[in-house]
Order: C-alpha cells, then structure tokens, then sequence
C-alpha cells in the first residue's frame, strides 16, 4: 500500500486536517461519531430529564422537604402542598388493578402456554397484545360512558347489599371512585401479565413436564407443583411490569377516579392520583410553588416506576439465567 | 382400592375443574377486547360523519363542526415526533448493534429500558420545562419533542434487534469485497433488515399516536387552525379527552367518533406491523 515516495522517506509531513480528511473520507469514521453521538444524545436525554425534574422542583423541595409526602393538604390558593392524596390514590388503584388483572392474567397466560394448541395460543396472545395498544384516552372513553353508569347504577347497588359492611363500601357514590379506576387499570395491565408470564412459562423445559406428567401427575398438577414454581420469579417480574404501568398510568385514571384529593378507606369515595393531579392542573398551574409542587410530584412518580421497574427486570433477568 | 379411585376420581375433577377455569378466563380477557372493538365501531361509526374529517370545532353550545384541524395536528406533531426520535433512537441502535462493546451497550440498553419505563406524564414535564418555558407558549414543537423522546427507546431496540438478526456471514462477504465497515453497514446490512426495521417504526408511531398526557401541556390543543410549529396544536387524543369530559352530548358524540377513528389508525398500523414481522421471523426460520 505504501507509495514509493513513503518508502523513500521523502514525503512531506501530512497536514493535521488532511490526515482528518483521509481518515474521514471512507466514511467509517463518520459512521462510527453520528451513530456514538446519537447514543452519547440517548444517555444524554435521561440524565437532563432527571436534572430537569431534580432542579424545577427544588422550590418545593426547600418549601416542604420530606413533609410534602405525609401532608394531605392540598391548597394552591394557600400555598400549602402535601402530595399523600395523591400518593394514597396512586397507590390503592395500582393495587386493586394487581388483585383483578394478577389471577385472570396468570390463569390466562396458564391456559395460552399449557393448554392451548401452539396456533390458537399465537392467535389467542396476539389479540391479548392488542389491547395493550389500545390508546389510554380511549379505555377512559369507555370508562366514563360505560364502567362509571354500570358502577354507580348496578355495581354499587350489588355491593352494598352484600358486602355494604364492610368500610371498604361505605358512603354514597357518583361512580367516579378508586374503584372504577382501579377496574379500568386492571384490563390495561392484563396483557402485560398475559404475555410475559405465557412468555417465562414457555421457557420452563418440556421434560419437566414430562417427567411429572410421567410419574402419573395430572395436566393441572403437573402445571401448578411443577411449573408454576420454576416460573415464580418470571411471573413475578411480569406484575411488577405491570405494576410500573399502573402507577404511570394517566389518562384513563383521570378520567374515572372523581379528581377529588381525599384519602377514604372507601372505594367507592372519589379521590386522585398522582398522575391524574400532574394532568388535570399542570397547564393552569399559576405561581412558582405551584408548578413545582407539580414537577415534584413527578419526580416521586419517576422514582417510583423506575424502581418498581427496575424489580421487575431483575426477577425476569433472574428466570431467563435460568433457563437460558 | 375404592379410596384409591376416590382420590384419582378426586384429582381427576380438580385436573378439568382448574384447567377450564383458566380457559374461562382467557376467554373473559379476550371479550373484552372484542368489547372494546365492538362498543366503539357502534358508536363510532355512528356519529362519524364528513364534517369530522373537513369541519373545524364549533363553538361550544352549537351543534356540528369536525375535527380537521385535530387530524392535522395529530399528523404535524407525529412528523416532528418522528423527525426528532426515530434518528437518535434509530442510530443508537446501529451503534449497539455494530460498533459497541459489551459493558457500553449493557448501560445503553438498560438506559433506553429505563426511558421506555418513564409514566408519559413526566416525560411531558420534561417537555415542558425544556420548550414551553423557554419559549414562553405551547406549541406543536413541545408536543412533537415529548413524543420524540417517547419513541427512542422503542426504535433503539427494534433497531438493535433487527440488525442483530442479519447474518453474519453478510457482513463478512461485503467487508470481503473490500466495503469498509460503514459500507457494509448501511448498503448491506441496513437494506436486509429493511421490512424489520420499518415495522418497528410503524409499531412505534402506533404507540405514541394514542398518547395524550404529554400533549396535554406542552401542545395543549386548539379550536381553530394552527399556523406554523409555534402554536398550540390540536390533537386527536386530547381532543378525545377534552370532549369525553365535557358536559354536551353532542360533544360526546364527537368523541367516540375521533375516539373510532384514532383506535383503528393505530390498531391498523399495528397489526400490519405484526404481521409482517411475523412472517419475516417465520421465513428466517426456514
């Protein structure tokens, strides 16, 4: 490859940008800096988003420290902000949408991976996936002209006749309430059960299967003591996915949960969440402390999600190592 | 022998109890999507009408009007949304893909996973405190950057995996041939990865096309045209928000018309998007 003139030791020494032109000019290099800084750019977004949240809620964070966790005033005329409504609404819906979604979900994902034939599980999880491309704003469509009038006509009526003992259904409602939230939520997280657990339970061996259903075990036996267990940690991971999208979850919540920031052990009663307050006063927001008790509440809702996220994945890393 | 076969017959009932159980329950879920389906093609298409495609929004306490300016809004700040994630994400991928070592591309990864986990809602803060504030007005750029760095993560990872899965022996023949790295890249690579890599974007616009909570303030929304990027912008998501929890039943009305016609948009783009995955994955298995 060398030139003659090299060979002599003649060449006049390179210019610095030349050797730059030389080097560019294949278009590795180039390839190589666009493509590293789009990545550099990708960190770059998460660290300014996290920054972003840190400094502009700093004012809030001077103003009320720790305290604006466990205080449940929540005045924008006086000042005074206190996010545990929000964090208790936030909180109870995320949970009742695990206590519905968790065991269809999981029965569900036992039916498409143990039961079905391979090509009606395909079918079957493909439809369940759709529903998780359904876009939040149209689950709150449907919440408010369809769950709201079933919960406050039928549900309610139901509810109180059998179980109004319980302070879990005391006091009168409009159906908009922690529990059409927590209903609406529940079909939105399902098809991230379904598919992930179908997922981690496909990968247990077929052998396990066959050494129980060869010991004499039946189908369900075989499924429940052999492989339920082998795939705890993957389902495991999949409601804490799950979970992650409850909390963030903002739409649909604020269109069904009343936007009313009480704290009541009732489920029927209105409240918020935390998701829903950032949505509904965000743009009218006026005064400093205002907003930044709102960008606060963000930063908890971030801190939040990302670490019940973080949960999951280590659980599903934990089931694929295993099998993998 | 018979409290033998009374345990088997025992076991046996719990055996097809428990298993139709969870048939009954896949079932369950997936009557709610064709509840969903359903209840919105009725009502839907019922109050869909032309004026929804051509009308702009009338003033509210008067009948009839559209959603013109929502559809265009919805498309601007997709194109800028688009413009804005898919190079950034899409060459993060590239990067992962074939440049990157091991420990690099674990922390990139993790860090797209970690965006991809962010509640939408902040993601609009973001948005906000970056464009909004400085610029001193909502705007269609606002709305197009909160979607844009929602769509990133999505397109890092298609990206990744649909280079990942070209051959190696591909890259091997072109760099034989004497392509330098980045030839072989983006004349070899990229092209056998094409059908791949599109349907993620098709995937990814599905999933951000239905966003509202980031558009809620950072593009706000608009009752008349807006001109240019510098202007509040309608969408079609929050104008299904805005009319869904307004008191007028025509209103309403509209809503599950824009609500129809958004739902199967992005059911569409996703499906298709499936579909032709699935058949590349199937036909790279044989």
């Amino acid at each position: 490859m060398a030139t003659p003139a090299a060979l002599t030791g003649n060449l006049p020494p390179r210019s610095a940008s030349r050797v730059l032109y030389d080097r560019l000019r294949g278009g590795d290099e180039i390839a190589y800096l666009l493509t590293l800084a789009c990545t550099v750019a990708t960190l770059l977004i998460v660290v300014f988003l996290i920054g972003e949240l840190w400094f502009r809620s700093q004012a809030a964070i001077k103003a009320f420290g720790l305290s604006f966790l466990f205080s449940s005033t929540w005045n924008p005329n006086g000042d005074q902000f206190g996010a545990l409504p929000f964090i208790y609404g936030t909180c109870i819906t995320s949970f009742l949408a695990l206590l519905i979604a968790v065991p269809f979900g999981v029965a569900s994902a036992i039916f498409l991976s143990e039961m079905a034939p391979p090509l009606l599980s395909n079918i079957f999880t493909f439809l369940i996936e759709l529903l998780a491309a359904v876009p939040s704003v149209i689950y709150g469509l449907l919440g408010v002209f369809i769950l709201v009038p079933i919960i406050r006509l039928n549900l309610v009526p139901l509810l109180k006749h059998t179980l109004g003992f319980l302070p879990l259904f005391k006091g009168s409602t409009f159906g908009f309430s922690f529990l059409s939230a927590g209903l609406v939520l529940s079909v939105m997280i399902m098809p991230f059960i379904v598919s992930v657990s179908r997922e981690v339970l496909l990968a247990v061996p077929v052998e396990q299967r066959e050494a129980a259903l060869a010991l004499g075990a039946t189908k369900w036996e075989t499924t429940w003591q052999i492989v339920l267990p082998n795939a705890k940690t993957g389902i495991l991971g999949s409601i804490f996915l799950a979970l992650a999208r409850a909390l963030g979850e903002t739409m649909a919540v604020t269109m069904v949960i009343g936007n009313t920031p009480v704290i009541s052990a009732s489920l029927l009663s209105p409240g918020y969440s935390i998701a829903a307050v950032i949505a509904n006063e965000f743009a009218e927001a006026n005064g400093a402390l205002y907003v930044s008790s709102l960008i606060f509440l963000g930063l908890v809702l971030f801190g939040l999600t990302i670490v019940i996220n973080a949960i999951a994945r280590i659980f599903i890393v934990m089931t694929s190592r295993r099998f993998g | 022998m018979t409290d033998r076969a009374h345990i088997a017959t025992h076991r046996k009932i719990i055996n097809v109890l428990m298993l139709s159980l969870s048939g009954l329950c896949t079932l369950l879920v997936l009557s709610v999507l064709f509840f969903i389906l359903g209840y919105l093609l009725v009502h839907g298409v019922k109050s869909l009408n032309w004026n929804f495609f051509t009308k702009l929004p009338k003033p509210s306490g008067e009948t009839g009007g559209g959603m013109a300016n929502a559809i265009v809004g919805s498309g601007k700040i997709l194109l800028l949304a688009t413009c804005i994630g898919v190079p950034i994400g899409a060459l993060t991928g590239v990067f992962l893909a074939e440049y990157s070592g091991k420990q690099f591309a674990f922390l990139i990864r993790y860090t797209a996973d970690l965006l991809n986990g962010v509640p939408s809602i902040v993601i609009g803060i973001f948005a906000y405190s970056v464009v909004v504030i400085p610029m001193k007005h909502f705007s269609a750029w606002a709305g197009g950057l909160a979607l844009g760095i929602m769509m990133i993560p999505i397109s890092v990872r298609t990206t990744e995996e649909f280079l990942l899965a070209v051959p190696n022996s591909m890259r091997e023949g072109a760099m034989a041939l004497g392509a330098t790295k980045a030839r072989t890249i983006f004349t070899v690579v990229i092209p056998a990865a094409a059908a791949g890599l599109l349907s993620g974007l098709m995937l990814n616009l599905a999933r951000v096309a239905g966003e509202t909570a980031p558009l809620l303030f950072t593009a706000l929304g608009n009752m008349f045209w807006s001109h240019g990027w510098h202007e509040p912008t309608a969408s079609l998501p929050v104008m299904i928000y805005n009319y869904a929890i307004s008191p007028a039943d025509d209103l309403h009305q509209q809503a599950w018309a824009a609500g129809f016609v958004l739902l199967s948009l992005v059911l569409f783009i996703n499906v298709t998007a499936r579909l032709v995955i699935q058949r590349g994955a199937g036909a790279s298995r044989r």
